[in-house]
């Protein structure tokens, strides 16, 4: 019994902080219609960012500067929000192809950079991070327990800002530029400025949950942010519908189940020499929800309430 | 003889957004007609509504008496139907050869015939040829565009504004080119924002203002008709109601 | 340093073929197609597959053509594999872009872009494993061209670049002699226009797709012919591919030969001066160098 109560409190702490990522792209994606193809760039920069400022020294490796660990967190933000400014200034004004390759590229440089540095903890990814507070909370299922707690915390900060954002001026003009780009920019607004304070918000979201998602193994490597993860929070959001937060949560929580249960199925279920298959016939079914759900239903399960904006009634 | 009906026409680039609310127009054998109005009046929309290339939701478009309402646009040139845009109505990237050639691929054994022709008509781009098309000056241009409209033989050309952006002089030559055509049968609608020029060489006039009918008649009459006169040829543009 | 720049060519010619297919299609349809890199790999595979069934029809056909590695039955199998993989983006297209395209969107297709890559990727790895592959086992040894500087060059990559050369030329010929080439720069730069001179555009995106897989199709075999053959072929060429692209400017064809020439180039000769794991990000630094410098690329036109 207290084996599933734990085991469903690790559940409820992965996909929250996923949910949190998902919240970010919904940002961008979602509200401005921008197409982010490296998720897991701005989500591995706040990961390794926190336990680098966040960590205790090792030798060969950079960082250790054993910052509180709210700075540390606070730092990954900012590392996720620099390296999105970097990308969006260059990228924002031209077709909205140029960021979608630009974003996935920085992902794959990303990885290659964190996997061949060893500074930056190489393959074998970065250690020597000591979870806030467990001198006070045990290493556990209390810890655990308080951990999801702060994650849920966070995750309902985030809605709460995004949905006050969203229903505030500045969201209006982001569905705006979304739906109409011309009217948005007559109306004296410059879309690409607010398209790049959407992308570097939205990417510092991400960078949050990576920062999380790193505090909670005490451990980040190269092999937590492979392309794969960019996938599993597009399906969480195209699934759950994009431009709603709620339905991005319940989004979330759907694939990440659907995703550790059909692992589980087939680890458990299918014969020996399919095993080394498993990740494949994931990845194929992720996709295939992906697609699927592009052609049958691309507003959702749990669509956004329709909004018409004040610029495409007067249009 | 009418050669080109168009219908109590709606049509629009997205769904109920009608740019043309009720639009109907008759185009003579064998004449010029014109259209003429205010920017924005949804001129060049009526022409690509009638090409196929912006979709009619109401209304019917007929050729020669047979219906053609939304027609498939690369079809029109085997309708005997050829459109000259407004603007970027060339291939600018082929050479002046090559976009004759393009139209005429179709022609089969007669293809090098009839561009031969072209260039006896046109000594001008036959000078050219082997030029790239967006090296043409804007003069050159039109006529290459012209040519590329006779070069598939029509019976109707539909004409946006071939004379803009030219001197007086290339836009008087590229008009009176137009006006000559309809004595080999051709059915010219132009459409037309140098207006007295336009009335001058066109025998039908329409003016079209917010995508409706405002005038029609004789382009004569329209001429010496002084409300017409006053709101329409004084010089200046009056905006959309 | 020499034999950098003699792989970066031979390397360029495969990202130049493939980007070709990325950079039409790109620019008639308007997305970026993350899933172009995947018919690499379907022609590879397929190329693989009949390769085989003719080797084992007639023995004959197994043999090599000196001084090469290539045999004729994969000769033959390159042919059928462009063919067919041409057939498969044009079904790609027809049972899933055609669809997302009438639903929604110009993003939702880079989205199901992704999907389709990951089906395509991952279903070759089921059918025909994960490990690597190769056209032949018989070991063909390099030829020292030179000592000093030192350059190593295999048979088979010379006929690669030759035959990616040859297929370029071809598509010279009928892009600047024939009124079909026309056509397809017509529809490239300006597909209403070309509408109204008589072209059929959902044919011309039928014959796109066609032409765009099979010169995937050839980069794919020369890839596997001079590397090896695996699932992740496409994943690996995605980014360089895209690269090539921007650096000619997307819808460019010219531009797209040349990019891949100097993503090609460029990537090899970073291993100069990086180590090797690097070079995956090498084409992400030339994307961001072209964006800073010339965003539009080589050839390419501003549009929005
Ligand atoms: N591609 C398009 N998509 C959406 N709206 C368009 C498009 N082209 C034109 N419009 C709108 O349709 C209306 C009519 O435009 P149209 O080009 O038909 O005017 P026009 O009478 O030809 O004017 P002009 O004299 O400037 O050529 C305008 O309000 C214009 O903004
Ligand atoms: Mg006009």
């Amino acid at each position: 019994m207290i084996g599933v109560i734990s085991y469903l409190v690790f559940f409820a702490t992965v996909a929250s902080i996923l949910s949190i990522a998902v919240l970010g792209l919904n940002l961008q994606w979602g509200n401005t219609g921008l197409f982010n193809g490296g998720v897991v760039a701005f989500f591995g920069a706040g990961a390794y960012g926190t336990l680098i400022l966040g960590g205790t020294p090792q030798a060969g490796q950079m960082g250790g500067f054993e910052l509180p660990y709210l700075i540390a967190l606070l730092g990954g933000m900012v590392i996720s929000g620099i390296v999105a400014w970097v990308v969006g200034l260059l990228t924002l004004r031209l077709r909205h192809d140029y960021l979608a390759i630009a974003t996935f590229g920085v992902a794959v440089a990303f990885e290659t950079v964190m996997r061949n540095s060893d500074w930056l903890g190489g393959a074998q990814g970065i250690r020597g991070f000591e979870r806030p507070l467990r001198d006070a909370l045990g290493n556990g299922f209390s810890y655990n327990l308080a951990f999801l707690a702060f994650v849920l915390v966070v995750l309902i900060g985030i809605y709460l800002f995004l949905e006050r954002l969203i229903a505030s001026p500045f969201g209006r003009l982001l569905r705006a530029i979304r739906e109409d780009e011309t009217a948005a920019r007559s109306l004296g607004k410059s879309p690409s400025r607010i398209r790049l304070t959407a992308f570097v918000a939205g990417s510092v979201i991400m960078g949050l949950a990576g920062g999380l998602y790193a505090t909670f193994y005490a451990f980040i490597s190269p092999q937590d942010v492979l392309p794969i993860l960019t996938f599993q929070i597009w399906a969480m959001l195209i699934v759950g519908g994009a431009g709603n937060n709620k339905g991005a949560v319940m989004g979330t929580f759907l694939i990440w189940a659907a995703w550790t249960a059909s692992g589980w199925a087939l680890s458990r279920f299918a014969p020996m020499d399919v095993q080394l298959y498993t990740g494949s016939i994931q990845f194929v079914l992720i996709g295939l929800v992906i697609v699927g759900m592009l052609m049958w239903r691309p507003q959702g399960l749990f669509p956004e309430k329709l909004v018409v904006s004040q610029s495409a009634k007067d249009k | 003889m009418t050669a080109l009906v168009a219908k109590d026409i709606v049509a629009g680039y997205v769904p109920d957004l009608p740019i043309l609310k009720s639009v109907s127009l008759t185009a003579e054998t064998a004449r010029v007609t014109v259209i003429i109005g205010p920017n924005g009046a949804g001129k060049s929309t009526l022409i690509k509504a009638i090409a196929g290339l912006v979709p009619v939701s109401s209304g019917t478009v007929s050729l020669h008496g047979q219906k053609i309402t939304n027609p498939r646009p690369d079809r029109m040139g085997a309708l005997g139907v050829a459109y000259v845009p407004q603007s970027d109505n060339i291939f600018r990237s082929l050479t002046i050869r090559q976009n004759l050639d393009l139209v005429l691929r179709n022609a089969g054994k007669e293809a090098a015939a009839r561009r031969d022709a072209l260039f006896a008509q046109f000594p001008a781009l036959a000078d050219k040829q082997a030029e790239k098309a967006g090296a043409l000056s804007g003069g050159q241009r039109q006529f290459l565009a012209v040519a590329m409209a006779l070069a598939i033989n029509p019976s109707v050309i539909l004409m946006d504004e071939p004379s803009a952006g030219l001197s007086p002089k290339a836009a008087q030559e590229v008009l009176e080119y137009t006006r000559a055509l309809t004595e080999n049968g051709v059915t010219i609608l132009l459409v037309e924002q140098n207006v007295k020029q336009a009335l001058r060489l066109a025998d039908q006039c329409y003016i079209l203002a917010d995508g409706r009918n405002q005038v029609d008649g004789a382009a004569q009459d329209l001429l010496n008709d002084p409300v017409v006169g006053q709101i329409y040829l004084g010089g200046k543009r009056v905006a959309p109601a | 340093m020499i034999q950098n720049l003699v792989d970066g060519v031979l390397v360029g010619s495969i990202l130049s073929l493939g980007a070709i297919g990325l950079t039409m299609a790109m620019h008639m349809l308007r997305f970026a197609n993350f899933s172009h890199a995947e018919l690499l790999s379907i022609g590879a595979y397929a190329a693989l597959v009949f390769d085989g069934l003719f080797g084992a029809i007639h023995p004959a056909l197994a043999e090599a053509i000196p001084p090469l590695s290539l045999t004729w039955s994969l000769s033959i199998a390159i042919l059928i594999s462009m063919a067919l993989t041409g057939v498969s983006a044009v079904l790609i297209d027809r049972l899933v872009f055609k669809r997302v395209r009438a639903k929604g969107g110009e993003l939702s297709m880079v989205f199901a872009s992704f999907g389709v890559a990951m089906i395509i990727r991952n279903i070759l790895g089921l059918i025909f494993g994960l490990s690597p592959k190769l056209y032949s086992q018989d070991i063909v040894f390099a030829i020292v061209v030179s000592r000093d500087p030192f350059l190593l060059i295999k048979p088979d990559q010379v006929f690669t670049l030759v035959a990616a050369l040859l297929i370029m030329v071809i598509l010279h010929v009928i892009l600047s002699r024939t009124t079909f080439g026309y056509a397809l720069r017509a529809v490239a730069e300006n597909p209403s226009l070309a509408q109204v001179s008589g072209i059929n555009l959902s044919r011309m995106i039928v014959l796109i797709w066609l032409i765009g897989g099979g010169l995937a199709a050839a980069a794919g075999v020369f890839y596997g012919l001079t590397n090896q053959i695996n699932p992740v072929l496409g994943r690996d060429l995605v980014l360089p591919i895209f690269a090539a692209t921007i650096v000619g400017g997307i819808g460019s064809i010219y531009g797209a030969v040349l990019g891949g020439f100097i993503v090609g180039l460029a990537s090899n000769l970073a291993l100069v001066i990086l180590p090797s794991g690097y070079s995956p990000a090498v084409p992400f630094l030339i994307i961001l160098a072209v964006l800073i410098v010339r965003p539009h690329g080589l050839f390419g036109e501003e549009r929005t």
